[in-house]
């Protein structure tokens, strides 16, 4: 089957005065219909300029796409001239954002706001979208959608404002739906509202959604497959139970270990990663985790390691605990981790 | 940590003026007290009023009503040396390391500004105060000389602990000292919070909107919504025994990072929006969210009574179970 996204061995750099920024080196991933994959990592992985990228909305200069395609429904989009790439944002995949108050037009009405992407690509009046517009916001459960399509983003609550983010995204059937850290801005009884309003709408406008997130939380409440971001590169991937169940790459180990629990008591030492992530203007030779890995070997710092693959629907991760020589190593990680060989 | 109470807030009120509005109550009728070497949580969404009251104990805003008492002084009554005695008893972290340091000066500076004010450590003592704070924070004394912009998010919070650390304060008001960090490196910052807790018998109260994180390190919990606490009880309780049913809506709201159990987990999903806290009624301020909410809601605002012992709800439903 042909996936709708398929984005292989994708790498950008940012060219800055103080030299090459290489923030994403050699990601592949795919995204099939009526899924939700999340890309998980913490800031500076690469996360939000592989969307970017996928989005055409790398900024260029300084970005430049050094290497790898992106095939959106089997057809190339690295590179496709403006106006076509114009014709696909907002129509076929389309985006919403962490901040929407810096995302929405503060002096237009938010009912123009929803209906500008569909008279664009429907070439439709004003006055058929209206209608278009009442419907969106009854789906999106906004309340009062004959008045409230008049007002200003300043009037709404955070809240309000990601639901009309989520309508003006949904509005022209997209494929592909891109959500960065669409509710890290939120309180978390607004958090929940949206993720259960993003979970239902999926179902209800057939679409598919690449979440980008650090919280782990919200990806066990609407990913079906996750791939694992560490410093530009995908660690790893696999089922949503593979990477909470069965993780097997240090820094998801680490990761996971690191977040606290609301089902859990009280602690007093939580376990974390040392160290910083490294810095992208010279990456480090081999693995990039290794600097931070308790269980690094010496190969770690010399040689990139291969994807290994495990049991399970698609699960791989990169490291070198599972190359032949290192059983030892990974026999000390697993009895550490309390993971059954 | 001691049953004896270090810091009281009695009644507290912080209102501000909107102009064109009207008044707004961003902590109204507030009381808590912090007992010795405990770390108290204070949670709720923004709006609800935690940092305004945490900035009000440090003397940032003076109280319109109410008192806060540090060892059974009123800290409003007081001047000159207790006052500035106070001050160094109490110190705060901020949540943003980006906006809280001095971008103009290097750290030494900035950690070593409280010692010349409360003038404690001088001349050679004083450097190596500083270069004893950094390596207890992590840091080491390379740094000393070092701008803000030269360190990472993590590395300026744990600056900013040093700063507060400096004049051996005895309480501090953590306000959302990891929010602005990365997961890996959220947990680096609470163990160096515990473990300096340990050592040094701190008080804490911490101020966070991440329910998650404050049930593992606090003592007890209160719950705030638009200027009042709703809730407050020892951290166990309030998870497994909640009474308010705003604490239940927020908890019920954590995602959990573990997708069987969340598979299981019935959501109480609050419809609506947080109410504009300008101007509120004299009903329960949960009244227009609240799934439970009877008519007396709506008329008469609930007290904060004790329901068990150490167990305080503010609603009028919660006697009924």
């Amino acid at each position: 089957m042909q996936h709708v996204l398929d984005v292989r061995d994708l790498a950008v750099s940012f060219f800055t005065y103080a030299g090459e920024v290489q923030a994403v080196r050699g990601v592949s991933w795919y995204l099939d219909s009526h899924e939700t994959i999340a890309i998980v990592g913490e800031s500076g992985c690469g996360k939000s300029v592989t969307i970017q990228t996928v989005m055409g909305l790398l900024q260029s200069p300084p970005g430049r796409v050094k290497a790898g395609s992106v095939l959106f429904d089997g057809r190339e989009m690295l590179g496709l001239p403006a106006r076509e790439l114009r014709q696909m944002q907002g129509n076929r995949m389309s985006m919403i954002f962490q901040d929407p108050l810096s995302y929405l037009n503060p002096t237009m009405r938010v009912g123009e706001q929803i209906a500008e992407s569909y008279i664009l690509h429907n070439h439709v009046s004003r006055a058929e979208a209206r209608q278009k517009v009442l419907d969106m916001m009854r789906l999106i459960s906004f309340p009062e959608p004959e008045r409230n399509m008049y007002v200003y983003p300043h009037q709404l609550s955070g809240g309000q404002r990601q639901r009309i983010m989520v309508a003006m995204a949904l509005i022209c059937g997209p494929e592909v739906l891109f959500a960065d850290e669409p509710t890290t801005a939120l309180d978390v009884t607004i958090q929940a509202q949206i993720i259960e309003l993003m979970n239902e709408l999926k179902e209800k406008v057939h679409t598919s959604i690449v979440l980008i997130t650090h919280d782990l939380g919200v990806v066990a409440n609407m990913a079906q497959r996750i791939y694992v971001m560490y410093a530009g590169q995908i660690v790893e991937r696999g089922s949503a139970r593979d990477i909470f169940y069965r993780p097997r790459h240090p820094y998801t180990w680490g990761l996971l270990a690191s977040v606290p629990r609301l089902d859990q008591k009280q602690r007093r030492n939580f376990t974390f990663i040392p160290g910083t992530p490294p810095d992208l203007l010279s990456p480090p030779k081999g693995c990039a985790f290794a600097a931070r890995c308790p269980y690094a070997m010496a190969a770690c710092a010399s040689f990139d390691p291969e994807e290994a693959a495990f049991e399970g629907d698609g699960h791989y991760a990169r490291c070198f605990l599972y190359h032949k020589g290192a059983e030892a190593m990974l026999q000390k990680a697993q009895k550490e981790r309390g993971i059954e060989a | 940590m001691t049953d004896r109470v270090i810091l009281e807030v009695k009644d507290l009120c912080k209102h501000f003026a909107v102009k064109g509005k009207g008044v707004l109550r961003a902590v109204d009728h507030v009381s808590l007290q912090l007992h010795e070497g405990e770390t108290l949580g204070l949670v709720g969404e923004s709006g609800c009023g935690k940092t305004t009251l945490g900035r009000t104990i440090v003397k940032i805003y003076r109280p319109d009503a109410g008192q806060v008492l540090y060892e059974g002084r009123d800290i409003w009554q007081q001047k000159g040396r207790a006052d500035l005695e106070y001050h160094k008893n109490v110190q705060m972290i901020f949540q943003d390391p980006y906006a809280s340091l001095d971008p103009l000066s290097v750290i030494s500076t900035s950690i070593g500004e409280g010692l010349d004010i409360h003038g404690m450590y001088k001349g050679k003592a004083r450097h190596d105060r500083i270069l004893e704070l950094l390596q207890m924070v992590g840091l080491n004394k390379e740094h000393a000389n070092r701008f803000p912009h030269e360190f990472s998010g993590g590395q300026r919070q744990r600056i900013g602990i040093a700063r507060a650390l400096a004049v051996e304060p005895r309480v501090i008001v953590c306000d959302e000292p990891i929010s602005a960090l990365d997961v890996s490196i959220q947990a680096q910052v609470m163990n160096l919070l515990v473990r300096l807790q340990d050592e040094m018998k701190l008080s804490y109260l911490f101020i966070t909107h991440d329910l998650s994180m404050v049930r593992a390190i606090s003592n007890r919990i209160a719950v705030m919504y638009l200027g009042s606490i709703v809730e407050l009880a020892d951290a166990d309780t309030l998870y497994t025994h909640h009474l308010h049913p705003y604490t239940s809506a927020l908890l019920s709201a954590i995602p959990i990072p573990d997708p069987d159990v969340e598979e299981k987990r019935s959501r109480m999903i609050l419809s609506g929006d947080l109410p504009s806290p300008i101007g509120l009624g004299a009903g329960c301020p949960f009244a227009s969210r609240c799934p439970r909410a009877k008519d007396v809601c709506r008329q008469s605002r609930p007290m904060l009574t004790e329901m068990e012992k150490g167990h305080f709800v503010a609603c009028h439903r919660a006697k009924e179970g």
